[in-house]
């Protein structure tokens, strides 16, 4: 494998720096390196890839996402607006009989239930999604990477994060020079 | 783009059987660069291709043609429609399920065919996700004029009004409301987030400052974290198991429009399955209808492959039988029940006045399936392609004979009709397609058209070449030797 360096000819000094970026194009290669990244024991780090790499979140030790609770807490909310809805409207604020059906009964009112409920759940995945991913952030030092372009096509990254207590500039370029990437590139903050 | 040398054409057939070899769903030498290239180039291309432009016009003038029906229509009032009392739901209900029914297939496949892990959907989905939405755009248009008052068509949602009453929860036609609105709105959200990874690649890509800030604001500022994607994956297997219940809740409540009703030949039970089986059917007929040329003009054949349509003909045939099953399920209830009213109805249904509709539809959405039982027919693309587009035509016809027949001649012979369209409804429902089309042809130049993301993570590169930490030699579940979940 081809080791090329980006040499800093102006190396950025150490607060200006984001953090450090390495790609990858072999997929074995690059779970071997993200597992070797995470028992060196940072926290400030992550990977990016064009696709989702079944593997990559046991590699990485990412713990299973909070979203599911959130989207059931969004449906119990819909089912329960889709029902308040059609007692508040049909048999309290103005009860109207019509065909001799009873003002409030369940199986009437299933399909409305049904329908927000899943409205609701729906919205709560998406938007909490994003919200948890801290989306949409239009602005982030990883858009100024020339490594991170390729990242939504062929090439597969593991960046550290300058903040990370264990990052040194040397050591962590050393670490990821050692486990055989294509480039490394000092991102700027 | 790699092998096009015409000698090896044939290698853009994936169809065969062979048990010991699984079949490529990405044919020809691609890996995953070649994959962007050949998506991103479509909304790349410097110059819009003629044929594009011819399609784009002849779309506009019919999607203009629509509108002016319609204004035509609001200004005058629905006397400008051919509906007269008996049949007092004409072409625009027709119209209204026939594209619902359509969208379906967009749902079927981006979200029961992702929890039954069919992982050939991913070179179809974004494309049918695309059509689903651009059909209940059409399908919205119709109930929306068809209510006669337009200006007031706030009264179907519950929001306070000068009546100063709230609708009607009780009635079926309000949980269609609610039923094709939250459709149009999951339907919507699901194709946005499977796109974003994929604007953001198109961002990436940009040359330009203009499209590098479109793209970019689409995409969210997507950085392709595999943090984020794991709550990514998680939303989208979240949205897939919510869309599939809803999928077949549309229709279902579609249909009881019709059966919750007391009218012969509608209150019937067999009708949300009926109806949705046969939404499917006429949704996969569609995407069929527009995958063939939009696979040719785009020169996407390596993606979208024989394989891919020879698939949907199978689910054409599987569900076209379906509901050749369900209309003889209500010729032998109809007889069975021993109910006059019934069993006239479906006797008047074919050989009654509009029996020329009920044969056409017949013909189509029976007997035309029936050619997908040959491999040679499934492959053929012309075959398949005239046969997708008069399953269409049966599917319309199929809509048109249940909403007439039964309101033509019901109970009372003396109040018996005999309805025909005026040219307004004619060129409303041409019209429409003009949307739908206009609507499908900006997607295709400026959206990407298959989810990238998605086809390379099921290329046979983006597994692991360990063969002992390969799951089940499906490429699914791959899981880290020592460090497996």
């Amino acid at each position: 494998m081809s080791t090329e360096t980006t040499t800093l000819t102006d190396s950025p000094a150490e607060s200006a720096l984001f953090g450090l970026v390495a790609d990858f194009d072999k997929i074995d290669e690059f779970l071997d390196a993200v597992r070797k990244v995470r028992e060196a024991g940072f926290t400030e780090w992550d990977t990016h890839t064009p696709f989702v790499i079944h593997g990559l979140d046991a590699a990485m030790g990412i713990k299973p996402t909070k979203l599911p609770f959130l989207v059931f807490g969004a449906g119990l909310t819909g089912c329960a607006a889709g029902i308040g809805l059609q007692w508040f409207t049909n048999a309290f604020d103005y009860p109207f009989l019509i065909s001799g059906k009873p003002l409030f009964s369940l199986p009437a009112n299933i399909p409305v239930a049904f329908e927000m409920t899943i409205l609701f759940s729906a919205i709560a995945a998406l938007v909490g999604m994003l919200a948890f991913n801290g989306l949409p952030r239009l602005s982030h030092p990883l858009h100024g990477s020339r490594l991170m372009k390729r990242a939504t096509d062929d090439r597969f990254l593991i960046s550290i994060e300058a903040s990370d207590p264990n990052f040194d500039h040397i050591e962590t370029r050393e670490l990821l020079q050692s486990l055989g990437p294509l480039n490394v590139e000092a991102v700027e903050a | 783009m790699s092998a096009s040398d015409p000698m090896a054409r044939n290698y853009l057939d994936n169809t065969s059987d062979d048990p010991t070899r699984r079949a490529p769903l990405v044919v020809g030498d691609n890996d995953f660069a070649s994959v962007t290239e050949t998506v991103c180039r479509v909304v790349e291309m410097p110059k819009t291709p003629p044929a594009w432009w011819i399609g784009f016009f002849v779309s506009v003038s019919l999607a203009g043609v629509l509108f002016a029906m319609i204004t035509y229509l609001v200004t005058t009032g629905v006397g400008v429609w051919g509906l007269q009392t008996p049949v007092a739901w004409g072409w625009a209900i027709v119209n209204f399920v026939f594209w619902v029914g359509i969208g379906h297939a967009g749902t079927l496949i981006s979200a029961i065919l992702f929890l039954l892990r069919q992982k050939w959907r991913t070179s179809i989905n974004r494309f049918a996700e695309g059509m689903t939405i651009f059909a209940v755009v059409c399908a919205g248009v119709f109930p929306g004029i068809h209510i006669g008052r337009v200006w007031v068509a706030y009264w179907l949602a519950p929001l306070p009004n000068q009546m100063a009453m709230w609708p009607n929860f009780r009635s079926p036609l309000l949980w269609d409301v609610f039923a094709v609105s939250t459709y149009a709105t999951v339907s919507l959200l699901f194709w946005y987030m499977g796109m974003i990874p994929d604007l953001a690649t198109i961002r990436d890509r940009a040359k330009s400052k203009l499209r590098f800030y479109i793209y970019g604001i689409l995409s969210l500022g997507w950085r392709s974290s595999n943090r984020h994607w794991h709550r990514f994956e998680m939303a989208y297997l979240l949205l897939a198991a919510l869309a599939t219940p809803l999928v077949l809740s549309v229709h279902s409540v579609v249909s009881f429009d019709f059966a919750v009703s007391l009218i012969p030949g509608w209150h019937t039970t067999i009708f949300p399955p009926y109806f949705v089986a046969g939404a499917i059917f006429s949704g996969f007929a569609m995407v069929v209808t527009l995958a063939i040329p939009t696979r040719y003009f785009l020169h996407l054949e390596e993606v979208i492959t024989l394989r891919h349509l020879e698939s949907m003909a199978k689910v054409m045939l599987a569900t076209g039988m379906m509901v050749g099953l369900a209309y003889s399920t209500e010729f032998f209830i109809a007889w069975y029940s021993g109910n006059a009213y019934e069993g006239f109805a479906f006797l008047n249904r074919a050989f009654g006045p509009y029996a020329w509709a009920y044969w056409i539809m017949v013909s189509c959405n029976v007997i035309v399936p029936q050619l997908f039982w040959f491999k040679r027919f499934r492959t053929n693309l012309v075959v398949l392609w005239i046969a997708s587009v008069l399953i269409n035509v049966g599917m319309w016809f199929e809509r048109f004979v249940i909403v007439v027949t039964s309101l033509s001649r019901d109970f009372l012979p003396s109040s018996w009709g005999y309805y025909s369209p005026s040219i307004v409804d004619v060129m409303t429902f041409v019209g429409s397609f003009g949307l739908f089309m206009t609507l499908f042809l900006l997607f295709v130049r400026f959206l990407p058209i298959v989810g990238m993301a998605e086809v390379k993570g099921v290329m046979p590169q983006a597994h692991l070449k360990d063969v002992a930490a390969q799951g089940h030699g499906d490429y699914h579940g791959d899981i880290l030797t020592e460090r497996g979940r």
